[in-house]
C-alpha cells in the first residue's frame, strides 16, 4: 500500500473512536503546545537581552595592556604599561573599519564644599563618548583646545553627582580632584551597570592630557604616553570579531611581538561577554524544553498505551488483512502511521493552541515573545518522532500476529 | 491438479504434549472442483483449510498450488500468493466495520496494489455478481447477514483468484438464507470456480460434488456425490 494509501486507511480508524483519539492526542498537544509557548517566551526574552546588550556596545572591543614577567614572577594583566596613545592614533589611522579612544583610569578624592567622595577618574579623549555611546544629560563636551592645553574641565557621571551636589545642578560648579580645582562642565547621562555589575556612573571623565599631569600620571607614564585601555568600535556594518583580528595584527606589530609569542595585551571582544549572558538565559530555555519534553514523554507512552488496546481489539480485522494478502510491512506501516498520524495532529494542534497561548500572554502579561518557524518546525518533528518511536512497539505486535490465531480471536 | 498435497503433516506444542492436527494426508483437487470437507471439530479439517489457504506452513510434507511449491515459501510470498490466488469466505464474514462495502470488496485489490480506477470498476463488478450493486455504500451493520456474506463473497472474487476457501460459511446464518449463499458458490461453481467448503454439517457438505471426512488428522473418505441444487431447494 502507498504512504497516502495507508494516512487515508489511519485517518478512518481514527475517526472510529474520536473521542478516544482526541485523549490520546491531548498528551502531545499540551507537550507540543508548552514547547511552543517556552521558546517563544524564552526566545522573546533572549532577544530582549540581545537588544539591550546591543544598546550597551556589543560591537565593543577592548584592549587592556598584558601580563608581564618580572624574574619569573608573572604579574597578570595590567601590570605592565604597554598601551600608548600611539597604538589609539595608528587603530585611528591604519583600520577604517574601527575607532579607538584610550582611557587613562585613576582614583581620587573629590570634594565639593563640605561633600566628598572617591570616585574613578578617566582620561580620555572626544572619541570616547562617541565610543562608548555615551551623551550628555547637561552641559558640553571639552574642546579640541581645553584637552591640547591640559585644561582643569571634568564631566562627571551621575552616581558622583548625586553624591557630591545631591539635587543641585553640578554644570559650572569647580571641584577639587586631589586638591586640584576642576570645572564640572557636563553632566553624564546615567548608563546603569556594566556587564560585569559595575556602577558606570560612578565615574569623572576629563582629558587625557589633564588626567596625566593632574591626576594619575607619572613621570615616566607621561614620558612614554602610556594609557590603560583602549576601546574600540567597530563600525556600523562591520563585525566586530573582524576588527578584533586587525587590531591583533597592528598592535602585534607595533609592539614588535614575534610570531608564536603570546600578546603582551589583552583583547576582549563584548560580544563574547554577551554570548555568555546569552547562554544564562539559553539554560533556563533548556529547563523549560526539559519540563515540555517529559509532557511529551507521557503524551508519547499514552499514544503507545491506546494503540496496544487498538491492536488487540483489532486482531480480527489483522487477521483478515493478512489473509487478504496484506504482508507483515503493510501491517507494520498500517500501524504507524496511524500512531505517527495521531502524534502529528496531535502536534499540529499543539502548536496552533501554542501560538494562540504565547500570543495571549504577550497580550495579556506584555512579555515579549519570538516565534520562529524552526521552534515550530523542532516542536513538530519531536511529534513525529514520538509518533514513531512509540508506534513501533504496538505495529510490530501488529504485524508478528499468526494470521490463523488472529482470525480465530474472540 | 490445481491441489495437490503430499503426506502433509502439522504439528502444535501444546504444554508438554504434542498434538498432531494433521497426520499425512495426501490428495489432490482439480480445477472446478465442488469439494465440502467434512468433519467433527478437531478433526484436522480447519488445520487443513489453513493450509490449503497459506495461512500456515506445514510441519513437514508438500503443497502444491497450481504446480508452485508452497510448502517452501517465505512469509512475505505466501501474502502475495493468498492475494492472488485464495479467496477466503469466513463463517463470521470478516468486514471491517463502518467501512461501506465498496471498500471492504477493494480491499485484496489494494494490498495488491491495483490503482484505484480499476479497483472501484471491479469491486462494482463483484458487487454486481453476488447481487449487491446497489448496496455498495451500505456499512456491514446495515445489511443483513446474508448480504454481509455476499459482500465478503465478493470480497474473495475481485482478485479472481484459484480458489474459493470457506470456511463455514452458512455457520452465522438461517436456513434460508444459507440456502442462498450456497446457491452462490453453486452457481460461481458452474462457472468454472473452484470451491472448497469446510463444514461440520452434512446438510451443508450435500451442496458439493466430491465429499471429504476428515477424523483425527486422517483423510478418512474421499467420495463424489450427486449435490444437492440449493437453487431447487430455495424455490
Amino acid at each position: 500500500m502507498s504512504m497516502l494509501q495507508l494516512f487515508r486507511v489511519a485517518l478512518r480508524a481514527l475517526a472510529i473512536n474520536k473521542l478516544r483519539s482526541a485523549l490520546t492526542m491531548l498528551g502531545i498537544v499540551i507537550g507540543v503546545g508548552a514547547v511552543i509557548v517556552m521558546i517563544a517566551v524564552g526566545a522573546g526574552a533572549q532577544r530582549r537581552v540581545e537588544e539591550q546588550i546591543r544598546a550597551l556596545g556589543s560591537n565593543l572591543l577592548l584592549v587592556m595592556p598584558g601580563a608581564t614577567t618580572a624574574g619569573g614572577v608573572r604579574m597578570g594583566f595590567g601590570s605592565s604599561s604597554t598601551l600608548t596613545e600611539d597604538d589609539v592614533m595608528a587603530i585611528n589611522r591604519d583600520i577604517p573599519e574601527a575607532l579607538a579612544a584610550p582611557a587613562l583610569r585613576g582614583n581620587a578624592q573629590v570634594i565639593w564644599g563640605n561633600a566628598n567622595w572617591s570616585t574613578a577618574i578617566y582620561g580620555i579623549t572626544a572619541e570616547y563618548l562617541d565610543v562608548r555611546q555615551w551623551a550628555l544629560a547637561s552641559g558640553r563636551v571639552f574642546e579640541p583646545a581645553e584637552a591640547a592645553s591640559a585644561a582643569k574641565v571634568c564631566l562627571i557621571g551621575s552616581t558622583v553627582a548625586r553624591q557630591l551636589f545631591g539635587a543641585a545642578d553640578p554644570v559650572d560648579q569647580t571641584i577639587r580632584i586631589k586638591r586640584v580645582p576642576f570645572t564640572v562642565i557636563g553632566l553624564l547621562e546615567t548608563k546603569g551597570q556594566s556587564l560585569m555589575g559595575n556602577d558606570q556612573d560612578d565615574v569623572i571623565l576629563m582629558p587625557l592630557s589633564t588626567a596625566r599631569t593632574r591626576v594619575v600620571g607619572s613621570a615616566s607614564a607621561a614620558k612614554n604616553r602610556s594609557i590603560g585601555t583602549i576601546w574600540v568600535k567597530a563600525v556600523d556594518g562591520v563585525e566586530p570579531a573582524a576588527v578584533e583580528v586587525q587590531v591583533r595584527a597592528l598592535l602585534r606589530q607595533r609592539h614588535r611581538v614575534q610570531p608564536g609569542a603570546d600578546d603582551d595585551f589583552s583583547l576582549r571582544n563584548l560580544a563574547e561577554v554577551m554570548a555568555a549572558q546569552e547562554a544564562s538565559s539559553r539554560v533556563l530555555a533548556l529547563l523549560l524544553a526539559a519540563v515540555a519534553s517529559v509532557s511529551l514523554l507521557v503524551g508519547g507512552i499514552g499514544i503507545m498505551n491506546i494503540m496496544l488496546v487498538s491492536v488487540t481489539e483489532r486482531t480480527r480485522e489483522i487477521g483478515l488483512r493478512m489473509a487478504v494478502g496484506a504482508r507483515t510491512r503493510d501491517i507494520l506501516g498500517q500501524f504507524l502511521v496511524e500512531a505517527v498520524t495521531l502524534s502529528l495532529i496531535g502536534g499540529l494542534v499543539g502548536v496552533t493552541l501554542g501560538i494562540g497561548a504565547a500570543m495571549a500572554i504577550a497580550a495579556f502579561a506584555g512579555w515579549h515573545i519570538s516565534i520562529s518557524p524552526q521552534a515550530v518546525a523542532l516542536a513538530v518533528a519531536f511529534a513525529f518522532v514520538i509518533g514513531v518511536f512509540f508506534g513501533f512497539y504496538p505495529a510490530r505486535k501488529a504485524a508478528r500476529l499468526n494470521p490463523v490465531e488472529a482470525l480465530r480471536f474472540e | 491438479m490445481l491441489i495437490e498435497t503430499r503426506n502433509l503433516v502439522k504439528l502444535y506444542r501444546m504444554g508438554d504434549t504434542e498434538v498432531r492436527a494433521l497426520d499425512g494426508v495426501t490428495l489432490g483437487i482439480g480445477k472446478g472442483e465442488f469439494v465440502a470437507v467434512m468433519g467433527p471439530s478437531g478433526s484436522g479439517k480447519s488445520t487443513f483449510m489453513n493450509l490449503i489457504g497459506c495461512l500456515d506452513r506445514p510441519t513437514s510434507g508438500e503443497y502444491r498450488l497450481d504446480g508452485s511449491t508452497v510448502s517452501e515459501m517465505g512469509a512475505s510470498q505466501l501474502a502475495a500468493v493468498r492475494n492472488r490466488h485464495i479467496g477466503f469466505v469466513f463463517q463470521n464474514f470478516n468486514l471491517l466495520p463502518r467501512t461501506p462495502a465498496l471498500e471492504n470488496v477493494e480491499l485484496p485489490l489494494l494490498y495488491a496494489g491495483v490503482p484505484k480506477k480499476q479497483r472501484f470498476e471491479r469491486a462494482t463488478r463483484m458487487l454486481q455478481r453476488v447481487g449487491l450493486a446497489e448496496r455498495s455504500h451500505h456499512h456491514p451493520a446495515q445489511l443483513s447477514g446474508g448480504q454481509q456474506q455476499r459482500v465478503a463473497i465478493a470480497r474473495a472474487l475481485v482478485t479472481e483468484p484459484l480458489i474459493i476457501l470457506a470456511d463455514e460459511p452458512t455457520g452465522a446464518l438461517d436456513s434460508h438464507t444459507s440456502v442462498e449463499i450456497m446457491a452462490l458458490f453453486q452457481e460461481l461453481n458452474r462457472q468454472g470456480m473452484t470451491v472448497v467448503l469446510v463444514t461440520h454439517e452434512a446438510d451443508v457438505a450435500r451442496y458439493g460434488r466430491r465429499l471429504l471426512r476428515f477424523r483425527d488428522g486422517q483423510l478418512v473418505s474421499d467420495e463424489t456425490q450427486r449435490p444437492v441444487a440449493a437453487v431447487a431447494v430455495a424455490a
